[in-house]
């Protein structure tokens, strides 16, 4: 260890000719990345292009079927978490790995409890936690139980179960997902300090703005293969989008002035509780009018998912009043669709499509009973696969194959299947809950032009999403949700840090 | 005095009924709180007390026959684990199998081996836990309350029963104080923040199961050759899952646990002392309905009086990897 001193300093990771397949799937080819000390790298690429099934190859979780990797310039075999974390890997994990009921010091110690008996291992922790807190400005309270604390300081504690374990390569996985701008904004300090006390950190993200803003060199991913690696200084969001995808793609939607038309859909003081007698939307008003695309913007769970329920019928309201076209819509999501409502579920997998079912069947759901696909009193299967393959033509589903299980289409393809589904209704509200979730950037823009077309068409679009550029993008009027009120509205134009102390409840 | 004498009775009797529950009810906790559901629990302490009163039968030893029911049930219970943990499968469809087979062999095997309707044969007072009398509880026996504690409560009872209830403090040690213990509740709660920590789930989960084994084997033995001079076929008859109900009751919690065991001891005590005794303005009581009077309520408390329970989040659910 000690001759390479004379050398360059290497990298702190370095990975050679990395290859491995699930079954059929081929998820990396033969990639090989370094990674420098002491520096922010970034990797992006669209869904299922590989990034995460390297990080968790690199910390563990899978072993690679061929390839090596290096840390600090070492050939180093990780089996499993436990030798990562013996390297100085740690990862904060997009879907936090900590157990909710319990304190924040038992999850920082959970797996490094130093002894058979916990007292003096937590003790222990204690201090190494608030020298950490010294170090890094990363403030949690040791005592506060999981659950009880807000997504950016769970993050927080995950970011500090990595540093106790003593990690000096911090790898984290699409991080940003569930911050509002300011707590994003307070990450990429916390990054930016860890990086300056020399840790390395690397970045997985599909948001090119965050790569642009805090990582030095940037990684593209697109289909298990490493395309290239660039200093971030170098290159453009514009020229990462066209390596992602492979060919040249819009970011920013083109839109024409539209003057909205008459009122579709009227919420009035629209209480809304979930299962456990929560109250997630609390007396919430607003209108749709046709001819716009109202956004509603917001951190998950601020009772956005709640409201799209209630006005879709599937969730009763405990009170209040929602109008369609002047008329009460009554609670029955079968009800809302004959009047001309329709929905494209947040969750397309829980709400939206059934994957074990073939396309054509897909695509009739839900309108299944139309006059259309009947032929006595069986369905008409001719008709119904003449359908969608007329709807997968123009929604440019592929592969264009109606017969083929859903489950066996990407997200995007999936999601293009439900809005062709729905837009092809010709509804007169059109409800869309995080459009782009799971969908890759080529798909995104093909939805995003579907959408203005529909607000073109003079129909009126509501349209839910966590991702504020999206809704910035494709809104005419931006409405903003915490804790079950809306807490502001404003032009699609406001600033985002405005809009983001918006969604952290801050009054307009 | 008559009275004080018959609380102190009753009490006695108490403990020593609701000593299998608690065996089998920290038993479950240990199963359940690392996520793995087990309404097994009677099958197990059926084999327990099955294998106790058989191995005492053969060899003479108390100990011996405890020792052969904690190997049975914890071999049962490896059995549901590697099933449920291993294998991935159905915990209840496991759990259903495993009191099946233990209630089907159980009483075939005692059959064919003793040919006495699928008894195990009568032990003599040295194969058996015996209760030790403690120093003067006869002669304290006269003095009010706490000489009646003494000497018929404390002292008098066997040492299964000392060591069911030392099984309380020793369990919510284990459980809060001990890194055994916080990654048991952590596999119960997130398996997935367990195995990124480093931790084996699988392990975790078996070693869980294994300590739910022997304490099964506990009660088991407690029942064939401390509380009774034999196995009888079917002897548990639902105390597995009036354990499980306790256990439910107690929200997963060992000192509760112990309360609530207690409680069903109370209930099965004044049971069987109101047996054939006219109660004013009613008159006498079926027996039938008395001994019911724990199952009721158990549905009852169930249904209603123990507020929102919140099992393990992740009980029942086996652990994969997600891709």
């Amino acid at each position: 260890m000690a001759s390479t001193k004379a050398m360059a300093a290497p990298p702190a990771i370095a990975l050679a000719h990395i290859d491995k397949r699930f079954g059929p799937v081929h998820a990396n080819r033969d990639i090989s990345l370094e990674i420098g000390k002491g520096t922010i790298h970034g990797i992006v690429g669209e869904n299922g292009a590989g990034k995460s099934t390297l990080m968790s190859i690199l910390f563990g979780f899978y072993q690679a079927d061929s390839g090596e990797i290096s840390v600090d310039g070492e050939v180093t075999r990780i089996m499993s978490p436990t030798d990562a974390i013996k390297a100085g890997i740690g990862m904060v994990h997009q879907h936090f790995m900590l157990v909710g009921k319990f304190t924040v010091l038992e999850n920082v110690v959970l797996g490094a409890e130093g002894g058979f008996v916990l007292n003096s291992g937590l003790a222990k922790a204690r201090r190494e936690l608030e020298r950490l807190e010294k170090d890094y400005g990363l403030q949690v309270d040791p005592d506060a139980v999981i659950d009880d604390l807000p997504v950016g300081l769970q993050q927080r504690v995950e970011i500090l179960k990595a540093l106790y374990r003593g990690a000096d390569v911090l790898i984290l996985d699409e991080p940003t997902g569930v911050l509002t701008p300011s707590e994003a904004d307070h990450l990429f300090r916390i990054l930016r300090q860890l990086k300056a006390q020399g840790k390395t950190i690397v970045l997985i993200t599909h948001k090119l703005k965050e790569i642009m803003a805090v990582t030095d060199r940037v990684s593209v991913m697109r289909r298990g293969e490493m395309i290239s690696t660039v200093a971030t200084a170098d290159t453009s969001p514009e020229q990462l989008a066209e390596l992602m995808v492979g060919r040249r793609v819009l970011l920013r939607v083109v839109k024409s002035e539209r003057e909205p038309g008459r009122t579709v859909l009227e919420v009035k003081n629209l209480v809304v509780k979930d299962a456990s007698g929560t109250t997630k939307v609390n007396g919430v008003s607003f209108v749709v009018r046709a001819g716009e695309i109202v956004g509603i913007a917001g951190v998950a769970g601020n009772g956005q998912s709640e409201l799209l329920e209630a006005i879709t019928g599937i969730r009763p309201p405990s009170s209040g009043e929602i109008r369609l076209n002047g008329k009460p819509l009554p609670c029955d999501a079968a009800e809302a669709r004959a009047q001309k409502l329709a929905h494209v579920p947040e969750d397309r997998h829980r709400l939206g499509i059934v994957t074990s079912f073939d396309a054509c069947e897909n695509v009739i759901l839900g309108y299944h009973g139309d006059e259309l696909y009947q032929k006595g009193i069986f369905q008409d299967r001719r008709a119904i696969r003449s359908d969608t393959e007329k709807k997968m033509q123009d929604f440019d589903v592929r592969p264009q194959d109606p017969n083929l299980r859903l489950g066996l289409f990407s997200g995007g393809n999936q999601q293009k299947i439900v809005l062709a589904r729905e837009i092809e209704q010709d509804p007169d509200l059109l409800i869309v809950g995080q459009p782009t979730r799971g969908v890759d950037i080529g798909a995104i823009e093909f939805i995003h032009k579907r959408l203005i077309a529909m607000r073109d068409r003079g129909k009126a679009v509501l349209l839910v999403s966590v991702e504020l550029d999206e809704i910035r993008g494709l809104a005419d009027r931006v409405l903003v949700m915490c804790g079950g009120d809306i807490t502001g509205e404003c032009a699609p134009e406001t600033p985002e840090k405005q809009i983001g102390l918006m969604m952290a409840g801050a009054a307009a | 005095m008559e009275w004080l004498d018959l609380i102190a009775q009753v009490s006695g009797s108490a403990i020593r009924f609701s000593v299998p529950l608690l065996f089998a009810c920290l038993a479950g906790l240990y199963s359940e709180r690392a996520g793995v559901f087990d309404i097994g629990l009677e099958g197990k302490m059926l084999v327990g007390a099955f294998t106790a009163g058989t191995i005492a039968a053969l060899t003479g030893s108390a100990w011996l026959g405890l020792l052969a029911a904690i190997l049975a049930s914890v071999l049962f219970a490896l059995i549901h684990g590697f099933a449920s943990i291993t294998h991935r499968g159905n915990q209840i469809v496991s759990g259903v199998a495993i009191n099946f087979i233990a209630a089907g062999l159980t009483a075939q095997l005692g059959e064919t081996w003793f040919k006495l309707g699928g008894q195990t044969p009568q032990l003599t007072n040295d194969a058996r836990f015996m209760g030790y009398a403690w120093p003067f509880a006869d002669a304290l026996r006269g003095v009010p309350v706490l000489g009646q504690i003494y000497s018929q409560i404390l002292s008098g009872q066997n040492i299964l029963v000392y060591l069911a209830f030392l099984a309380v403090p020793i369990t919510w040690w284990l459980l809060y104080r001990t890194r055994f213990g916080l990654r048991l509740r952590a596999v119960g709660e997130n398996p997935a923040a367990v195995d990124t920590a480093g931790i084996s789930v699988p392990s975790m989960r078996y070693a869980a199961v294994a300590c739910c084994g022997i304490l099964c084997g506990f009660a088991g033995a407690y029942l064939s050759i401390a509380q009774s001079a034999g196995f009888i076929e079917h002897m548990t008859a639902g105390k597995g899952f009036i354990a499980l109900a306790a256990l439910i009751f107690a929200k997963w919690r060992p000192v509760p646990a112990m309360w609530a065991c207690l409680l069903f001891g109370v209930l099965d005590a004044i049971s069987i002392r109101l047996q054939g005794v006219p109660i004013a303005g009613i008159g006498t009581v079926p027996v039938q309905l008395m001994q019911a009077v724990p199952y009721i309520l158990t549905v009852v408390l169930l249904a209603g009086f123990i507020g929102h329970a919140v099992a393990p989040k992740a009980g029942g659910v086996p652990y994969v990897k997600e891709k």
